[in-house]
């Protein structure tokens, strides 16, 4: 099979930008990306754009052929939304569309405003990615809701609020020479263990900040990239994605996210590759907790070892596995509609030799990016490869 | 509260709570849900019937939110928990416990009370 290639990427500043609109903010990510990728926009076949809370955030829905005609294109344009995970899903449709022939060149992305609603209002807005009956009206946030897994985690393997405020300061730590990141300052475990509790048992520092931002990249066929000489080294070998019941109380175990799992074994299995193969990993940790249970659905560390990662340095930069070199959600900051292709940015910038950890993980040649929605009832896996 | 027209089956099933006869729906597999379900998840069956709630269930998980919604602000801090029954698990607030004496395992019972902020029912689990 021949792999997509990533032939370029962009990326806004993330952070507060609360006056930005999100057309702005996707214009600035469309064209970076069209002009990295150095192909004619022209050739461009379609949009494939994420975004999850416009019509809470901006009034504005169907934002895709919105969002075309912002990097000046006239091209069929849909949004996909699968929560935190919708521009993961709209990877998977285009890397779909390349590998089967139907398209050579789309442009895929996502962007999010968040930060013009207040804190109050953009607890609001995330909260409907549960189940506004049985969950939003028993009072369940998303801090709360991945807080109800931290406590199950603990009560099963183990752990503590100290191991979380490790992944915490590992990704403090990464995003310090990212020029993107939002959040740019050192922490220590003190530090995050003195923060004010959001939902025990997670503080403020185990919670990514609120954010505006947007992403984009150009993925083509391998023949596209091969015939206008573009010279992309990275390509989408394997892609994945799983589902799971909505409501976390509808979940066989409250420690685990199976739908992370199940788009880890199929992205895998389709690029060839098995967990020991993979160099770097760009996942979801929306929360600490969160890191943890995805590194654990990526066959990274078996089910409860996770907790002990970041603790150790195994998933620091200069460790084993370097997992969220970014930054990740918690540091570099969680436009949640922009993640999933902001993850693909990262990966791709990484495995072409242009990183700040370059010294550390200059030879990676295998990615992989975890996107998660909601509390993992939404997820896609990514595998990108060095093929050139 | 609010006015707007009733959610069926769920406040069929808030009413039946508040009346002591709280019930789940299960299928002959013996996998349990909230209602409305047409087909089970778990299975497929579409032969499903309503079982009643046991009287009470043990905490599952739980969580002391500080930083809620603008529709629970009167009501912050409070603790929200899975409570599993079985086939089935349910959540809710739980109230009338110190947070600081909230277990899991902790027996509680279900009722039906109102948000403080804005007078909408909500489920409630209280320690027996
Ligand atoms: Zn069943």
């Amino acid at each position: 099979m021949s792999h997509p290639r990533v032939t370029g990427v962009g990326l806004t500043p993330f952070g507060e930008h609360s006056e930005r609109t999100g057309r702005d903010l996707f214009a600035e990510a469309g064209l970076a990306a069209l002009d990295d990728s150095g192909v004619d926009p022209d050739d461009v076949e379609a949009l494939f754009y994420g975004n999850f809370m416009g019509e809470l955030a901006e009034h504005q829905g169907h934002q895709a052929p919105l969002m075309a005609e912002a990097v000046g294109l006239d091209v069929p344009a849909t949004r996909y939304e699968a929560a935190c995970a919708s521009s993961g899903a709209a990877v998977r449709e285009a890397v779909r569309h390349l590998r089967s022939g139907e398209a050579d060149v789309i442009l895929v992305g996502g962007s999010e405003r968040m930060t013009n609603i207040g804190t109050a209002g953009a607890t609001d807005a995330l909260s409907i990615a549960a189940d506004d009956l049985y969950e939003i009206r028993a009072g369940m946030t998303f801090p709360g809701a991945y807080a109800l897994m931290a406590r199950a985690y603990f009560r099963e393997f183990g752990g503590s609020r100290e191991d979380l405020a490790a992944v915490a300061v590992k990704n403090h730590d990464h995003a310090l020479p990212n020029e993107h990141a939002q959040l740019r300052k050192e922490i220590t475990v003190e530090d995050a263990l003195g923060a004010p509790m959001v939902a025990d048992p997670l503080g403020l520092y185990d919670a990514c900040p609120i954010t505006d931002g947007a992403s984009a990249a150009v993925l083509t066929s391998a023949e596209y990239a091969a015939e206008h000489g573009l010279g992309a080294s990275v390509a989408v070998t394997g892609t994945g994605q799983g589902g799971d019941n909505l409501a976390l109380h509808d979940r066989e175990n409250l420690a685990r996210s199976p739908a992370a799992s199940e788009a880890a074994e199929e992205a895998y299995a389709d690029a060839g590759v098995a967990p020991d193969d993979v160099d770097i990993a760009e996942v979801h940790d929306c929360f600490t907790i969160a890191e943890v249970l995805a590194i654990e659905s990526l066959g990274l560390c078996e089910p409860g070892e996770g907790i002990a990662a970041a603790r150790d340095g195994k998933t620091h930069a200069t460790g084993e596995t370097p997992v969220n070199l970014s930054g990740g959600l918690k540091a570099k900051g969680h436009p949640v509609g922009a993640t999933g292709v902001a993850q693909v940015v990262s990966l791709t910038k990484v495995l072409e030799g242009e990183s700040a950890w370059a010294d550390d993980v200059g030879d990676a040649r295998v990615g992989v990016a975890h996107n998660a929605g909601g509390t993992v009832a939404s997820a896609t896996v990514h595998v990108l490869e060095v093929v050139a | 509260m609010s006015d707007k027209a009733r959610d069926g089956a769920f406040d069929d099933w808030l009413d039946a709570i508040e009346d002591d006869s709280g019930y789940y729906v299960e299928c002959e597999n013996g996998h349990g849900w909230l209602p409305p379900r047409r087909v089970c998840p778990d299975c497929g069956s579409r032969d499903l019937s309503e079982t009643p709630l046991p009287d009470a269930g043990e905490v599952a998980t739980f969580t002391e939110v500080s930083v809620a919604t603008p529709q629970f602000s009167a009501d912050t801090p409070y603790v929200t928990a899975i409570v599993d029954y079985g086939p089935v698990r349910v959540t809710g607030l739980l109230r009338g416990a110190d947070p600081d004496d909230v277990d899991v395992g902790m027996p509680v019972g279900i009722g039906v009370g109102e948000r403080e902020t804005t007078g909408d029912r909500a489920v409630v689990f209280r320690p027996r």
